[in-house]
This record gives C-alpha cells, structure tokens and sequence, in this order.
C-alpha cells in the first residue's frame, strides 16, 4: 500500500477530476482524504499545545482586559470597555516604562550591537587563544539572568560591593555611589549588566555571519588598494547586513519583553526608576490582582512587539526575509 | 576558518599584541564577576568588607559545604532537571512530527501553518504570562510541573520546528522513496528513516530547550507558590532574599547554581552555539 500525499507535488487546484489524466475522481479524493488525515495526526499534536497555550492566552488577555477584575473565582464580569487602557495612558508609570525601553533600545542599537560586531571581527582573524576567547565571552549568555542579577545586585551593592570597593581603592571615592538605588545610575548600571550577559551571543550571532562572507572579496578589495576601514564599509558590512537586521530585531523584541534581569537587580525601582512594561504588567497582575488593568498591559506589549515585528519585517528586512521564505518554500 | 596572514611579520606582531591586550582586557571584565563570586564564596562577610580583592584568608569552604549538605538545594536541582528533561522530550517530539508534515507532505496551508507557527517566535512570552496563570489555574496547574513544562514545550514550538523542517527538506527524497515503495508507512518513514538521520539536528534543539527550560524564571515564579517546586532560578532568588545580610552565603549559593549550565555548556557548547545562529538566521 502507498500513500500518495508523501511524494506527491503541491497542486494548485485541488479540485477532483479537473485533471484528465486521473481516472477516477472518487477514488483520488479518498486517497487524498486519507493522505490529509495522515497530516492531521502529525500536525495535530504540536498545533493543539501551540494554540492552546500560546494563542489562546493573548485572546484571553484581550478579553481579560476589557474588565474590572480581581481574578477571583470563574469569569470576569464587571465590563468597563477601555477604561483599563486610558487609566494606563494616563499613567506616569506607563511613560516610564516606555521611556526605559527606549533608552535601553537606543543603548544597545548604538553601544551593545557596534561593540560585539567590532569584537567580532577581531575574534575572526588568526590568533592565539581565539577559541578560548570566544567561549569565555559567551559564557555569561548561557547563565540564567537570575543568577547574573543577583551576583551583580552583589557586586552593585553600595557598601561591600565589588565596583564601590574597587573606586575606593583607586582613591575614586567621590565616584561611588548606590548604583541601583540611585535613579540617575540605575539604567546605565542595569544596561551595563545587560551587556555583560548578552554581548558574548550578539559576537557568535556576528562571527556566524561574517564567515558566510567569502573571504575573496576582501582580498580582492584589498588587492584593488582597500584600506581596511574601506573594506569593512564597502565589502564586510554591506554583506553583513541580514545578520545585523537580525540582531538589531533581536536586540529590540528583548528589550520589550525585559523582566528577569530587572525584577532581581532592582525590582523595578528606586521609584520606577528602573522599570519595564513586563515589570510593571507583574506588579498588578500578581502582586496587587488587578488582572484587567495588568491584562491591558499585555495586550499592549503584544501590539507593540506585533506591529514593530511586522513593519520591521516588511520595511527593513524585507530583501533579507524574502530570499529565506522562498528558499524555504522551494525545499519541501 | 582563519584567516590568512596578509602583512609582513613587524606590523602583524603589534598587531597581534594589541589585539590580545583588548580581548584580555574583556576577558578579565567577564571574568572578574565570577571570580569575585567564587572566591567570596569562601570569605566570610567580615573577609568580603575588609579584604574585597585578595585571596580569602583564611579559606570558609562552609558556605559551600552548608549549601551542599541543605535539602532544598538538591531538591530545585533535581526539579530543573526534572522540568528540562520533560520539556525537551515533548518539544522535541511534538516539533520532529509537525516539522516532517511541513517538509514532505503536500497540503492545502501548509504555509500558512508554518506561518502561524513562526509568527510564535514574535510573541514575547511575558505577553502570555498573565493568561497563561489563569488558564493553569482553571486547569488545576499550579504548583505542578506540568504548568511548566507544557507552557515551556508550546513556547519552543517555533525554532524547534523551523530548526527541524530545515533540516528534513534537506535530507534527499531518494533515500525515502525506496521505503515507500517496499510498502513503508508514513509514521514507518519519519520514524525508521528521517529521525535517525536527524539526530545531529535533535542534539541541537534538545540543547536550546534544556538551556531555555533550565534558565526560566517568569514562568516557574508565576506557577510554583510550593517551595517544594521550586526550580534553580527561583531557589536563588529567595535565598537571596532569606539571606540578604549574608553576601558570602549567597555569592556560594550562586556560584554552585552555575555550575550545572556552564558544565553543561563546555560539553554542548557547539551545539547551542550552531542551534542559536540557526535558529536566528532562519527565524
């Protein structure tokens, strides 16, 4: 017995008996019956979970956030429209979150990003001990944020800390400071942290790409007089372009979603200082039960991220994506 | 792939001396953490606020030892194991299926399947995590492993299967064909022929989920009230929280939480790093 769907070629009409070469209509619908079955019973599974736990979730946050709700027992049933929503316009809070996430971006657009590409080229030519780097420099990646939080919270802290600990003894002491309590040092303090965990993945993200880069275009630049300068800007970059889009997209849906890091090093403060949408979503949702208005500000994280993904996918990595969807397509 | 040397020896010397000063200079900065953990481990707090930079002296191996001798540290190890290893065998089997559907069969939406499946790599998780609670609780989920593991497992639904349709569509028809024919079963193919060709493939995203799964913490600190459940993360967390005034303690208890990932990192080192860049550059 052979099952037809598993070398059969895509069709574009489906319809039975629209092609005159099959004999019998009815029988080719069955086997084509069966053959959708056979999809069914291997897609089913996976499609099940996916929508159950990651699809259904933002349905119920969009539903959720339409009411007044403690999350007690059953149902929400105080209905009160998008009162959530202009309660957190209005709110300070909110602001200071989306004003952290824009600092944060812009940081790790203009400081994080340039930094690991410039790292990475360096760590693509010959040297000793190259492979000992690249693993030391990716190791904080693979620690979890918790224990990179609270070691820092550590090193951070104003009185034995390493860093204050450190100035003081290079007689800086003038520059010491409560580096997370303080306001004005919580978010370089914070995206310093951030740097120290996610440099070492943006270098192996860079590495990645610029061996997929033939090595004979630089020579062939350098050859026709390139400088090195020249031929980064006009050979490597230009050809890194996908893997710094993807980094850069990366870099920004992180960003929108920032808890871990900030919920053990600062908890959000001194006064909101430090604060993020998902800290703050955390706050009401599971600390004072204010499912709605918390539900709001999911719904809007996820609207942020939806459309900031989709004009970022066709708007600045439209060339990039469109040879890797239609490659896909073409594989089977 | 090195490169070649293209200079004279003179320039390419300095060259290489300053390229080793920066990439020790960082060296030292991500090491410098670690170690001030390591070592403070063994100070005792008096140690940590007179003698920050030195050797301890003399050496408290009881912050580690304590750690090591208490329960509930080998019981959050335990769980973390327990909830990785659960994770990555649902993930990886309910991804091996659906991606072998995408790469060999011929359907109706079949991208745009694929598309809703991808379109997860866009969804922050912390969107999902209030929902998510209430639906566990409507379930009878918290304080269960399940929680965890089912919402972990639907959430790397998306790189695992667009890392493993890859690398189905790549395996030629040929070899599979022939199996057809002899009268073998769809099921018969994915599981007699494709899989044990993926294996390399399997290694790669069973690294990523065991990582991810043994990292999370927004998820277990919203499903697990019972400390009894507590995973690595969270047990670090609220010891830290327990011991606030013992610094030493805690840089211990830190210490030996890292030990499991980065030990596992020098073993799976090249596959989460081949599995990141793939599933970056094809997500």
């Amino acid at each position: 017995m052979t099952h037809p769907a598993l070398t059969e070629r895509p069709e574009k009409r489906p319809q039975a008996g629209v092609s005159p070469a099959r004999p019998r209509p009815a029988a080719v619908r069955r086997r084509r019956l069966r053959g959708l079955a056979t999809v069914a019973l291997f897609i089913a599974p996976a499609f099940v979970l996916y929508g159950l736990l990651v699809l259904a979730p933002i349905a119920i946050a969009a539903y959720t956030s339409l009411f007044r709700w403690n999350g007690l027992g059953g149902w929400p049933e105080d209905f009160i429209g998008f009162d959530n929503f202009t309660r957190l316009f209005d709110s300070d809070v909110f602001h200071g979150d989306l004003r952290n996430a824009l600092i944060i971006i812009v940081l790790s657009l203009l400081v994080q990003l340039p930094f690991a590409l410039g790292l990475a080229l360096l760590l693509n030519q010959r040297m000793r001990g190259r492979a000992v780097y690249r693993l030391l420099f990716f190791a904080p990646y693979v620690l979890s944020e918790v224990i990179t939080g609270v070691l820092f919270s550590l090193i951070l802290s104003p009185e034995t800390g390493l860093a204050n600990q450190l100035l003081r003894a290079v007689g800086l002491e003038e520059l010491e400071r409560a580096w997370l309590a303080d306001p004005s040092t919580v978010i370089p303090a914070l995206f310093a942290v951030m740097t120290w965990k996610y440099f070492g993945f943006y270098m192996i993200l860079f590495l990645a790409g610029r061996q997929g880069i033939p090595r004979e275009l630089g020579e062939a630049a350098a050859i026709d007089g390139a400088t090195a300068w020249e031929q980064f800007r006009h050979v490597t970059l230009p050809l890194l372009g996908p893997t710094v889009r993807i980094a850069a997209f990366l870099s920004i849906i992180g960003t929108v979603q920032l808890f871990d890091l900030v919920w053990v090093l600062t908890g959000g403060g001194p006064d909101h200082a430090s604060e993020t949408l998902a800290v703050t979503m955390f706050q009401f949702g599971f600390k004072r039960t204010q499912i709605g208005y918390a539900s709001a500000i999911s719904v809007v994280m996820f609207l942020l991220s939806m459309i900031f993904a989709l004009a970022y996918l066709r708007f600045v990595m439209r060339r990039d994506t469109q040879g890797a969807v239609t490659t896909m397509g073409d594989h089977r | 792939m090195s490169s070649r040397r293209r200079r004279p020896a003179g320039p390419s010397r300095a060259k290489g001396v300053s390229l080793h000063l920066l990439a020790g200079t960082l060296a030292v900065l991500v090491l410098v953490p670690l170690l001030f953990g390591l070592l403070g481990g063994f100070k005792d707090n008096a140690q940590l606020a007179t003698n920050p930079f030195g050797l301890p002296a003399p050496w408290h191996p009881e912050n580690y030892t304590e750690v090591l001798a208490s329960g509930s540290f080998w019981r959050q190890v335990a769980n973390s194991v327990l909830i990785a290893l659960a994770t990555t065998v649902l993930v990886v089997g309910l991804s091996a299926l659906a991606a072998f559907a995408f790469a060999r069969f011929a359907f109706r939406g079949r991208e745009l399947l694929f598309t809703v499946f991808t379109a997860g790599l866009m969804f922050p998780f912390a969107v999902a995590i209030l929902p998510l609670f209430v639906l566990m609780r409507a379930f009878g989920l918290l304080d269960n492993p399940l929680g965890v593991v089912l919402v972990q497992a639907a959430f790397g639904l998306p790189m695992t299967i667009i890392i493993l349709r890859g690398f189905f569509a790549g395996v030629p028809r040929e070899v599979e064909e022939a199996a057809v024919i002899d009268g073998c079963t769809p099921f018969g193919v994915f599981w007699r022929i494709l899989l044990p060709m993926a294996r390399p493939a399997l290694a790669t995203v069973s690294v990523l989920a065991i990582v991810a799964s043994w990292n999370n913490f927004f998820l277990p600190l919203a499903v697990f009230n019972d400390p009894d459940w507590w995973t690595v993360p969270l047990g670090v967390q609220q010891f830290q929280g327990q011991y606030s005034s013992d610094i030493a303690r805690t840089l211990a208890y830190v210490v030996l939480a890292m030990v499991p990932a980065l030990g596992f990192y020098a073993v799976a080192e090249r596959h989460l790093i081949s599995g990141l860049t793939a599933g970056a550059t094809k997500g």
